[in-house]
């Protein structure tokens, strides 16, 4: 197991890996991706249980799919630097001819993406059938999924989140990216989405926080408190507060940084604020 | 014209509940997902024998969809059940992106296509769904004639590796396919060897094409016949075969002209071998409440109108 320090090295270099795919391209999703880069890093280097490799049915591992899969930047960065395949290829990231398309994919064949993401609102009920999938096949391993808070204003969510109670999907973590900002504003300008602790729970989901989604420590602690609640007949929901953009001063606190690639001059700032840790693809 | 006779009429739906059925006994990877419409169905047999391989998702035809996406993740074959409808047009983006480009083997199993599910009318009879599935790169089409060849392909498609769209119906049809006829998927099967004409028909509309041959046997023309039960990927060995020998021909199906069946093969045609072509379909509408016989009169689908449109298009030849 990497230490802390290990952690917070790796997700400095995921930063650096973000900004520098996005400002190549000058194209693509910087701000939810630097939010979740704790997550991603605590996720798969330290709470999942995975296989060697990869295959598409992941039968005996822990398995886990991003829904707000505009995210990609992150999601690439921490597969290769996990392994998956190798950190050069992020320099192709929405190129022509690209395994790295703007939006994960099955198509290309990418190592570590299992169902294609982007189309908002699907990934939650993916996430289902996989965890059932699992539960027929006698495989005590783990789903995990990731969703953006205005990606919640989707209703097929409603649906799978309904369904998931329902039926006592106990094997399925769904964190959810509380940052308060989506494309237009922030997400109560956009569409005010109420108590989401009480929704989820009106549904009949576990439902946790972790208040400190950029702290790597605390996100450690609250995905194994998550595993911890599951198995007891109900699905376990994190509410993950984030910060948009964190990790870039300029990029945090504003919805500005969605879907927007830095300059030239930009990238030099936030790469200063984020020094070369395991070396640069 | 070649005899076909039918002792009973049954409905194609119930020919995928039977192969489900037998499904559910040969095949342990095979789980069937259902929105609400069980006994329209027919999934109550596989149910009963495989209650832990059955979800019964409630009215939510997306989240239907994206748990199949995700049940094939860990081996299995699902199979989803719901109308044409719901089955389509209202999950088209899950299924394009969860599905389709997700290169899922998912079988989408829809029932209560058509203008023959009748007297709910238009809200519920999708005409346009062969063209919305045909268009998402990888999916197979399928539309069965009768209760026979709905079962055997609802069978053959557990075998096939990636996205299907079975699509059947309501109303009991005559039975007059073999019973062991093997089902191959892009294969169409020749109904009758002919000479005059080409009649390619799909689905409910097969039954209405032997009709149409035979009435046009009796006026001295000679129709060959094409059970095109797979829309895509298409037969086109087999039509350009038969066009080849009569210079014409006469599409036929339950489904929009526009994005359907007839389409498919006049794209062939104009690629390989131009030749006059007439539609049997419904034209850029929709449908209305009736009888299901009442529907397929009042919009065109019936023996007649291939027959008036066999004569039309022979003077075009």
């Amino acid at each position: 197991m990497p230490d802390t320090q290990q952690l917070k090295d790796l997700a400095t270099q995921v930063r650096r890996d973000i900004v520098r795919m996005v400002h190549k391209v000058n194209s693509g999703h910087p701000g939810g991706s630097l939010g979740c880069t704790e997550f991603f890093v605590a996720l798969y280097n330290e709470v999942m249980d995975l296989k060697e490799g990869f295959d598409m049915d992941g039968i005996g591992e822990d398995l886990f799919f991003l829904s707000n899969g505009h995210i990609s930047p992150v999601f690439y960065s921490v597969l290769a630097r996990k392994g998956y395949f190798p950190v050069e290829e992020l320099n192709t990231f929405r190129l022509i001819d690209s395994r790295l398309q703007g939006h994960p994919t099955t198509h290309e064949g990418l190592p570590g993406v299992r169902v294609a993401s982007g189309s908002l609102g699907q990934g939650m009920s993916v996430a289902i059938g996989a965890a059932l999938a699992k539960k027929l096949n006698n495989d005590d391993h783990l789903i995990y999924s990731l969703h953006g808070d205005g990606e919640l204003q989707e209703g097929q969510n409603w649906e799978a989140i309904m369904y998931a109670a329902g039926n006592k999907v106990d094997n399925l973590i769904a964190t959810i990216d509380l940052n308060g900002q989506q494309i237009d504003g922030s997400t109560d300008q956009v569409l005010p989405m109420g108590d989401l602790r009480a929704k989820f729970e009106a549904f009949g989901w576990d439902v946790m926080e972790i208040e400190k989604g950029n702290d790597i420590e605390a996100v450690i602690a609250g995905l194994k408190e998550a595993k911890t609640r599951t198995g007891k007949g109900k699905p376990v929901c994190i509410l993950m507060h984030t910060i948009m953009g964190h990790g870039v001063d300029f990029m945090m606190y504003t919805h500005a940084w969605h879907g927007k690639a830095p300059n030239d001059e930009q990238l030099a700032v936030a790469l200063a604020q984020n020094p070369e840790t395991l070396g640069d693809y | 014209m070649k005899k076909y006779t039918y002792e009973k009429k049954i409905d194609t739906r119930s020919g995928f509940g039977a192969g489900l059925a037998e499904l559910g006994r040969t095949n342990p990877n095979v789980v069937a997902l259902c929105a609400d419409l069980v006994g329209s169905l027919k999934m109550e047999t596989f149910i009963k024998e495989n209650p832990e391989r059955f979800f019964q998702i409630g009215i939510a035809e997306a989240n239907m969809m994206g748990i199949a996406a995700g049940l094939t993740i860990g081996g299995k074959i699902p199979f989803t059940g719901t109308f044409a409808n719901f089955s389509t047009g209202r999950v088209y983006d899950q299924i394009r992106q969860s599905i389709a480009y997700s290169g899922k083997n998912v079988k989408i199993c829809a029932s209560h296509a058509g203008l023959t599910l009748g007297e709910d009318g238009a809200t519920h009879q999708i005409l346009e769904d062969i063209g919305l599935m045909k268009m998402l790169p990888g999916m197979t089409v399928i539309n069965p004639c009768d209760y026979n060849q709905t079962k055997a392909a609802t069978i053959a498609i557990a075998e096939h590796d990636g996205p299907v769209y079975l699509r059947f119906g309501r109303p009991a049809v005559p039975v007059f396919t073999p019973e062991d006829q093997k089902f191959e998927i892009g294969k169409a099967v020749q109904i009758n060897e002919g000479s005059d004409v080409t009649i390619i028909a799909t689905g409910h509309l097969v039954w209405e094409a032997i009709l149409a041959g035979e009435k046009l046997a009796e006026q001295g023309i000679s129709a060959d016949i094409l059970d095109m039960h797979t829309i895509k990927p298409l037969d086109d060995a087999a039509i350009l075969k038969s066009v080849a020998k009569t210079g014409c021909v006469v599409t036929a199906e339950e489904h929009n002209y526009l994005g359907g069946l007839g389409e498919s093969v006049a794209r062939v045609l104009a690629e390989n071998h131009p030749a006059p072509q007439e539609f049997i379909a419904t034209k850029d509408t929709f449908g209305e409440s009736g009888t299901p016989a009442q529907l397929m009169d009042k919009y065109g689908l019936n023996s007649e109108s291939i027959v008036n449109a066999v004569i039309k298009v022979l003077k075009r030849k």
